[in-house]
């Protein structure tokens, strides 16, 4: 049972490293930041790039960055399937490959229906 | 060293036929012109679907029990898969018939781009002009697919996996729809939240039968219940939770209650798809849980299932009564058969089997005739589906009021028709079987249901024709084929049943 | 052709195949397919007695297909021609195919004539299929098939709300009927396990009396539902709605008879039980006096003969139920009624079709002289109902007669034999007044009125049938009743003596005939008012159809609409109900879920949760109970 908990304690130390990491980065940034309390206007308001930010936070997103999404998402995906699959299955020969190559091939058909559809041109 | 389990292709030749059909429609998608696109997907996936069935019925004719069980006891091609992935070939194809249809509408049943904003200048120039979507073949590909592998699946994550392939491109099918498309959409969002919800109790369901046999396939799962070993509450919780999953799909109450909705709002062509296909791949997908992973538990389960049944079949008739929609009518009855199907899964044996087979073609057959023709009864907005707008139809086109009378009757199991055939089977397989009060049950509740169809035929035949009595299009070749073949069908399974029947009872076997 | 006995079935079915499904191309040569298909079963039938004649044991069977297989249990398509099915084919196509040459002219101008004839052939197929099915769900799906082709005819002019009234209330007193046959079949195979003829009869003297009393008594509630005996009789007159062609076939010569064919193919099973067949005999003489009273109030002449057939059909089943003989002397007397009833009928066709579709007595009268052939035939079926010797009516209605006073029991004797004979009277009576008001007497038409003789094509068939309605009866009676045994029953050796000796009968018949016939000529010999006249009780009774159409409403017709405004009042709460509920559970009431425009979806979604939660807990239930 021991040996069974162990193994979880590398994923724990590495959660504790994380939020060591970003917890330290706030404490500096508390710690070296000058402090001035006032209200002036737009003091408060969210930072987006120099822009005033637009009312209300509740938006539609247009539907041509679920498409981006979607594709990022599905390639991202098979990247990580690809790494256990190269460390695993590998040795076992060409066939593989070939299996690898048809479910690649499957994923880039959708690429490039995508394409043609004219998907990826921002539009 | 890692060893590649082998893989016997002559047995999933139809699997593999389907999907890369699906894939290749994605190409044609992409690289076909638009106007000939429709000719080319159609006539593409009928010939996939014929191949497939081709290499079904080569198949058939030697299944052992050695060679069955193939891709690393993924699958397993026994004579009850052969026969259910058969019946789904056939049903897909009158279905895909309707798919096709564009004369009965400019651009066919489908919207042109799905996404485009309801009721914006852009959506009334695609309304207006649009040739139809043409996505839907590969999606119905895809879907067909997921259903052979569904039926065919030896494990539970197989059969996951396969659940979620035919469900997917049924969800964006729903949303498809050329006109009423808000309520297409509604349907579509319905379908999609409500069957994520019940997979998400299949999965669990996976899990915790894990939990109980160390393993998911079903030949394991059946040693180990006949063991006992161990917490058996933890098995049985499972085998609830998926039969959850699967008693959404068939649309048993209280899990139906998506259908109404998604039957009303999805395009009539593939209303008429899920009627036929995806009841059969649900029922397929059940029975091979119960006979061939649970049937050591059957004591246990049938009871529940057993209310189940009768809940069904008393909602959905109860409930079809008082509906005006046709579409929703039928799907309450659809719900109702579902109930009528349960009996004869729970009557259990080799005539429930074969009951059950022989139910789900008929069913399929008539139910997408039943569709067919709704699609043609239409006015300026589209099918109309209101039942008020059907009075008088007879007088208007009497062969087509006369055909849906045929098949209202034969929903009605009145002799002569398939659906009594059907209807007999399983009702004395039932009795057969000891669910004496289950039949009862079915009784009662096809005396209801034969009010709302008999209310249907009164009013095409003895009601004036009105001002809003919209009129029938002729239809085009393709639903006329789909129209016939349902309705011949109907009345030839009703009156030789014997073909089907034996087939079905030899197909009736499973193999662990 | 004894081998290809699904020929005779087949030629009808496929004609009305083509007839329906050709569309307008066909208009122009229909009508000709249509008269053909059963000229050429009928044919066939012809060749197949004969056939039957020189074959040993006089029956051939042959099966088609299995129809059916569950377990142990396997019903075939099979057939079977044995002397009593040949009679009924060669009655069928026959006279079917004389009224169909009729039909030609008397549908002529009609828009509907090929899908007449559509409906016409489907009627003649599906009464083969009845009279030659060789096992009892055989006889049921041609039973439904004759009833779905009689709703159809009966409500052909369909944009008639009588014809479709017409229509809907056979349909549904047929039902009623098919129930109690559909129920004695579902008791064989439970019982017995098998449908077929053969083995049921075989093995009835194996059931309890209780058991062959039940079955025989659900058998002759769907006897009585086609053909129009009591309690089941209302629809009949109803259904002259249809075209005179189809009352003519349907509703007096085939379909209606259906219920005297079921009562005596199973007579081994009606033979079996006394207590049995002494209700058969009860509903024959009821409906043969009830037919005869209220037809003499009618003034309608298609109701008035409609009436006589319920009568007729009586006698038929007053036959039956005697047993023993009378099985064939009822099978003769149905013979001899298909003639002269079709001719009757067809005869007041033609006289409707010269009088502009009138149907009402009153505005006849003097027709005679306009209408030579009309007039020569009707005469010929007028006398030979009557039973006036040598005519055909006499040779089979006074048998049957005769047999009912000969019973065991004296008070049986005296009360069915007096029915029959009352009976006699009373249809001389009421024909003869048809016959006179229409035919002679003054004339009383309406106005525009120029009365003429039918085509050819259609007095021709008349004539034919008139032929028959004088010479069939005399042919037939003796051989005919040797022909018909075995399938049924020989008559017994020893003759029973019944409380009158049979000159006395025949005598007293004839005199009563002679007397009913008479007051009817008195009486009517100067016409009639043409309005209806204040009366007694008796005749208000009868105009009122005995009050059972009054009966059935206030008995059957009121609760059952109550019980379905019931059910749609509950299922309306009900369905509210439940969406209600789920949503007030949910969002905590209605008003504020209904803005939400997912709220369905969760309120789907608690319903599956709730019903997850209730299977998982009944499981465990289970298994920890």
């Amino acid at each position: 049972m021991d040996a069974y908990l162990s193994s979880y304690a590398t994923i724990g130390a590495l959660a504790l490293v994380g939020v060591v990491i970003i917890g330290g980065a706030f404490l500096v940034n508390r710690l070296l930041r000058p402090r001035r309390p006032n209200a002036a206007a737009g003091k408060r308001d969210t930072y987006e790039c120099g822009l005033d930010p637009v009312p209300g936070g509740w938006a539609q997103m247009h539907i041509r960055y679920y498409l981006y999404a979607y594709l990022y998402v599905l390639f991202a995906v098979e990247a990580i399937f690809l790494f256990p699959w190269a460390v695993v299955y590998l040795e076992a020969g060409r066939a593989v490959i070939v299996e690898m190559a048809i479910f690649v091939g499957v994923l880039a058909l959708g690429l490039l229906y995508a394409w043609r559809k004219r998907a990826l041109t921002w539009q | 060293m890692v060893k590649l389990p082998p893989m016997d292709y002559a047995a999933i030749m139809p699997l593999l036929i389907l999907f890369g059909a699906a894939c290749l429609g994605v190409l044609i998608e992409a690289f076909v012109p638009r106007r000939a696109r429709n000719i080319t997907q159609l006539l593409f996936s009928l010939a996939a679907v014929i191949a497939a069935m081709v290499f079904v019925v080569k198949r058939a004719g030697n299944v052992t029990a050695a060679n069955a069980i193939t891709a690393g006891g993924a699958i397993t091609i026994d004579k009850a898969a052969l026969f259910l992935q058969g019946s789904l070939l056939v049903l897909a194809f009158v279905s895909l018939l309707i798919f096709g249809e564009r004369t009965l509408e400019q651009g066919g049943a489908f919207v042109a781009q799905a996404a485009v904003t309801v009721g914006s200048e852009k959506d009334k120039e695609q309304a207006a002009k649009s040739l139809g979507s043409t996505e839907v073949y590969p999606l119905a590909l895809f879907s067909l697919a997921g259903m052979l592998l569904f039926v065919a699946a030896n494990d539970l994550l197989t059969m996951f996996v396969a659940l979620e392939v035919f469900s997917l491109p049924l969800y964006l099918l729903c949303a498809l729809a050329r006109r009423k498309r808000l309520l297409s959409q509604e349907a579509a969002l319905k379908y999609f939240l409500l069957g994520a919800y019940a997979s998400a109790f299949f999965l669990f369901g996976v899990a915790l039968v894990y939990g109980y046999a160390k393993a998911v396939d079903f030949a394991s799962i059946h040693t180990a219940a006949a063991v006992g070993a161990g917490n058996i509450t933890l098995l049985i919780t499972g085998l609830g939770l998926l039969a959850i999953g699967l008693l959404f799909k068939v649309a048993a109450a209280p899990f139906h209650v998506w259908t109404p909705d998604v039957y009303q709002g999805a395009p009539t062509p593939v209303t008429a798809f899920m009627a036929a296909c995806t009841k059969a791949a649900a029922f397929g997908g059940l029975i091979r849980v119960l006979y061939v992973g649970f049937d050591g538990l059957g004591w246990q389960f049938t009871p529940v299932l057993g209310a189940i049944a009768a809940l069904t079949v008393m909602v959905g008739a109860v409930l079809a009564v008082t509906q005006t929609d046709l579409k929703r009518l039928l799907a309450y009855s659809s719900v109702a058969n579902a109930g009528y199907l349960l009996i004869g899964v729970l009557a259990g044996g080799q005539l429930g089997l074969q009951s059950v087979l022989f139910y789900l073609v008929a069913y399929g057959l008539t139910v997408i005739a039943a569709f067919a023709l709704i699609t043609l009864v239409r006015d300026a907005d589209g099918e109309a589906t209101h039942l008020s707008r059907w009075a008088g139809l007879g007088a208007r086109s009497p062969l087509f009021a006369g055909i849906f009378t045929f098949l209202l009757l034969a929903f009605a199991g009145i002799p002569l028709t398939s659906g009594f055939m059907a209807k007999l089977s399983v009702f004395g397989a039932a009795v057969d079987g000891g669910q004496t009060w289950l039949v009862i049950f079915g009784v009662i509740s096809s005396i209801i249901l034969a009010f709302p169809y008999l209310r249907v035929v009164v009013m095409m035949w003895l009601s004036e024709p009105g001002e809003s009595t919209p009129s029938v299009s002729l239809p085009g070749v393709l639903t006329s084929t789909a129209l016939g073949v349902g309705t011949i069908a109907t009345l030839v399974l009703g009156v030789a049943p014997g073909l089907l029947l034996d087939l079905a009872d030899k197909a009736a076997a499973f193999i662990r | 052709m004894l081998s290809n006995l699904w020929l005779l079935i087949a030629i009808p079915a496929a004609s009305a195949a083509v007839l329906l499904l050709a569309g307008r191309k066909a208009d122009r040569w229909g009508h000709w397919l249509g008269v053909l298909a059963p000229a050429a079963s009928f044919v066939l039938g012809l060749i197949a007695f004969f056939g039957l004649r020189d074959l040993p044991g006089r029956a051939a069977e042959q099966t088609l297909w299995t129809f059916f297989k569950s377990g142990d249990m396997t019903i075939d398509f099979g057939l079977l021609f044995d002397p009593l099915t040949a009679v009924f084919v060669l009655l069928i196509t026959g006279v079917g195919s004389l009224i169909h040459l009729y039909a030609v002219g008397y549908m002529a101008h009609d828009e509907g004539r090929r899908r007449f004839f559509g409906y016409f052939n489907l009627f003649v197929a599906a009464m083969l299929l009845l009279v030659l099915g060789n096992n009892y769900v055989m006889l049921y799906l041609g039973w439904e098939g004759v009833g779905l082709a009689s709703y159809l005819l009966i409500s052909f002019w369909y944009n008639r709300p009588s014809a479709a009234t017409a229509g809907k209330k056979a349909f549904l007193m047929n039902r009623v009927g098919d129930a109690g046959f559909a129920i004695a079949i579902f008791l064989m195979l439970a019982q017995l396990g098998t449908v077929n003829y053969n083995q049921v009869f075989s093995q009835v003297g194996a059931l309890t009396t209780g058991t062959v009393l039940v079955l025989g008594l659900l058998l002759l509630l769907g006897a009585c539902g086609k053909s129009g005996q009591f309690p089941l009789q209302a629809w009949l007159p109803d259904a002259m709605e249809g075209p005179t062609p189809v009352s003519a076939l349907i509703h007096a010569a085939t379909m209606v008879t259906a219920g005297v064919y079921l009562i005596a193919r199973s007579n081994p099973i009606f033979s079996a039980n006394s207590t049995l067949q002494l209700i058969v005999v009860s509903v024959g003489a009821l409906t043969l006096l009830m037919g005869c009273i209220i037809g003499a109030a009618k003034d309608d002449i298609k109701r008035v003969l409609a009436w006589s057939t319920v009568s007729q059909i009586g006698y038929m089943f007053l036959g039956v139920g005697l047993g023993g003989g009378a099985y064939a002397l009822a099978i003769i007397h149905l013979l001899a009624h298909g003639f002269f009833k079709a001719n009757m009928f067809l005869g007041a066709g033609s006289v409707m079709h010269g009088m502009q579709d009138q149907v009402d007595i009153r505005r006849f009268g003097g027709l005679a002289k306009y209408m030579k052939i009309t007039w020569l035939t009707f005469m010929m079926g007028w006398l030979a109902i009557i039973g006036l010797p040598p005519l055909s009516g006499f040779f089979t209605k006074e048998p049957i007669i005769a047999a009912a006073f000969e019973q065991h029991d004296a008070w049986k004797s005296w009360v069915f034999g007096g029915a029959a004979l009352l009976g006699a009277g009373l249809t001389a009576f009421y024909m003869t007044r048809l016959f006179v008001l229409t035919f002679h007497g003054p004339k009383r038409w309406t106005d525009g009125q120029h009365p003429h003789e039918s085509p050819a094509v259609m007095w021709i068939p008349l004539v034919l049938l008139a032929i028959g309605s004088v010479v069939a009866g005399g042919l037939m009676a003796s051989p005919v009743a040797k022909w018909l045994e075995p399938p049924l029953p020989a008559a017994p050796a020893e003759e029973v003596h019944g409380v009158l000796g049979h000159t006395a009968i025949t005598v007293l018949s004839l005199v009563l005939t002679v007397l009913g016939a008479g007051l009817a000529w008195a009486l009517f010999r100067r016409g009639t008012a043409l309005e209806p006249q204040p009366a007694g009780p008796v005749v208000r009774a009868a105009r009122a159809n005995l009050y059972t159409d009054a009966f059935n409403e206030a008995v059957f017709e009121k609760p059952g609409s109550w019980l379905t405004r019931a059910l749609v009042y509950v299922d309306n709460k009900g369905i509210d109900g439940v969406v209600n509920g789920l949503a007030a559970l949910v969002g905590g009431g209605s008003g504020r879920l209904r803005r939400l425009q997912t709220g369905f979806v969760r309120s789907y979604a608690l319903s599956m949760l709730a019903g997850g939660v209730l299977v998982l807990g009944a499981l465990l239930a289970v298994r920890l109970g």
